[in-house]
């Protein structure tokens, strides 16, 4: 009867299997381990100099190898590829001290099929190489679509908030929301107004209370300026604390006056936040235009911008009207310096 | 139906017939999507209307058009990875046709939610097989039989293929391989991966 350790039974069942004799030299490589050493026969060298034992750190010698056993060792191939691979020793029953090692690739069997150029005849049948060299290569490739997915959507998510007329921290109109409502009034030649608030003192909210207050503070005023606004106006948040209410057909500047009192008296109500109290103000600047007027809509936001630092400049909490002579004298348009400054 | 396969169906189209004949084909039909995303699911419904439009504005009959789509899938350059994943399954062109009963299987285990219809191997006497497969859209038998006209050639084998359809959903592809060695076939280098 053959021996199972016989080299022709071995290698077609463990094609990575070597066998050592007493001294620690090779006996015998199965066919897969003889091609990681291509140009080099090492039938007769000393294992010890053809493979490094990196782990246990305890095995030095062959007698220390010959007492590895039930123990994973982990090797490496002192030849250019340094391959790391993992080994298994069983003693040959029997024999005065010969051993078989079995080795496999481990983790690094994708850089070893390159490496070495191995094909399926170069694992036993029963080997999950080829299985798990399918697996990386076809999760690899459902990945790659994956990610170009991801990346397409992210496009598209950019290109909608771009689209979008929403200011997400307060549910209000934006400004290319504005744009698009104001541009239709002038178009149309109806009567409008529109209002530029400008919060006061809601650095200080930040500063001192942080940004979680802010946003709060935001959201507050946000609901306030809706609710004493008609379902028509449209109210938009333009900038960090400024807001726009486009009002149309307002018959009075008597009506305007009430509204912009009522905001600001709402906004002057202190808003709770983590049991601290939030006190802002609001400054407004209002510009009326009235029906057939002919307007562009840059003389429109810049009358309401004057008549916003008119308010600012009269001390906080205050709502000033747009006329001509508060254009700076003998300047048609408001300095750009002003503008950076207020607040 | 799994995006993947509508997606193959759109990349057939664009690949070897231009994007035009694609956009030709969706204006035809009122699918709910122009272009279909590979990662996404689709409801089952879409897969034989895309057929339908592309049979339409291709002016091919369904059988003729889904062995197209079957060799596309396994010899386009866009498709190598296709190819590659097949040439997994074995060694030799029997050995390959036998690893096809894994084939849905083995799809899973790469995506998931992608579900291929059934598909199972005959052995008979003297190098003949039959693959029976189940089939949710009509010319799913004439998809697998083009993509394994071009496997065998791969494998250079020399193989006689037939396609017979039931009617009631099961279609049966009978395999003839003359000649396992008729040609050296094209190299399958292990650990060279694709894309």
């Amino acid at each position: 009867m053959t021996s199972l350790t016989e080299p022709a039974v071995l290698d077609v069942l463990c094609p990575m299997h070597l066998t050592l004799n007493a001294s620690g030299h090779i006996t015998h490589a199965g066919p897969t381990v003889a091609k990681l050493f291509r140009f080099r026969n090492i039938v007769g060298e000393r294992f010890l100099e053809v493979f490094a034992v990196k782990r246990p750190k305890s095995v030095t010698s062959i007698a220390d190898l010959r007492r590895a056993s039930q123990v994973k060792l982990h090797l490496e191939t002192r030849n250019s590829h340094r391959t790391e691979l993992k080994g298994e020793m069983v003693p040959i029953p029997d024999t005065d001290g010969a051993i078989i090692i079995n080795l496999s690739f481990g983790i690094s069997i994708i850089e070893s099929v390159r490496d070495y150029r191995l094909t399926n005849c170069d694992f036993a049948a029963t080997d999950l190489a080829i299985e798990m060299l399918y697996l990386v290569e076809a999760k690899s490739a459902a990945m790659e679509a994956s990610r170009k997915l991801n990346q397409r959507l992210q496009g598209a998510k950019v290109a909608a908030e771009e689209q979008a007329f929403t200011d997400t921290l307060t549910g209000l109109k934006n400004r290319r929301a504005m744009d698009h409502v104001l541009g239709r009034l002038i178009r149309s030649g109806t009567s409008f107004a529109v209002m530029h608030i400008d919060l006061d003192f809601f650095k200080a909210v930040n500063d001192t209370l942080g940004h979680a207050a802010g946003d709060h503070v935001l959201q507050v005023v946000a609901e306030a300026m809706v609710e004493e606004t008609r379902n028509t106006d449209t109210v938009a948040r333009v900038g960090g604390d400024e807001f726009t209410v486009v009002l149309p057909e307002v018959e009075s500047d008597e009506i305007l006056r009430r509204v912009g009192a009522r905001i600001i008296e709402r906004l002057e109500v202190p808003i709770p936040f983590n049991g601290e109290e939030c006190r802002i103000s609001a400054s407004i600047g209002t510009v009326r235009v009235r029906e057939g007027h002919s307007v562009t809509m840059q003389t429109v936001l810049e009358e309401a911008d004057i008549a916003l630092y008119a308010s600012k400049r009269a001390g906080r909490a205050c709502h000033t009207f747009f006329s001509p002579e508060l254009r700076p004298s003998g300047q048609a348009d408001l300095p750009m310096d002003a503008r950076a400054n207020r607040d | 139906m799994h995006g993947l396969i509508n997606r193959s169906i759109q990349n057939y189209v664009c690949d070897s017939y231009g994007v035009e004949s694609w956009q030709r084909a969706v204006a035809l039909a009122d699918l709910p999507e122009t272009d279909f995303e590979a990662m996404l699911s689709y409801e089952d419904n879409v897969t034989p209307l895309i057929l339908d439009a592309v049979g339409a504005a291709l002016r091919r009959p369904r059988d003729e058009l889904m062995e197209d789509i079957g060799t596309y899938l396994v010899s386009h350059p866009n498709t190598e990875a296709v190819r590659r994943l097949l040439r997994f399954g074995g060694v030799n062109f029997a050995d390959f046709l036998h690893s096809l009963d894994d084939l849905p299987a083995r799809a899973r285990l790469a995506v998931s939610d992608l579900h291929l219809p059934a598909i199972e191997l005959m052995e008979h006497s003297d190098g003949r097989f039959s693959l029976l497969c189940d089939s949710p859209v009509a010319g799913y038998g004439n998809l697998l039989m083009g993509a394994l006209r071009v496997m065998a050639d791969d494998y250079g084998a020399l193989a006689l293929l037939d396609h017979a359809s039931d009617g009631c959903g099961r279609e049966t592809v009978s395999i003839t391989l003359v000649e396992p060695e008729y040609t050296e076939g094209r190299v399958f280098d292990l650990g060279a991966r694709t894309g």
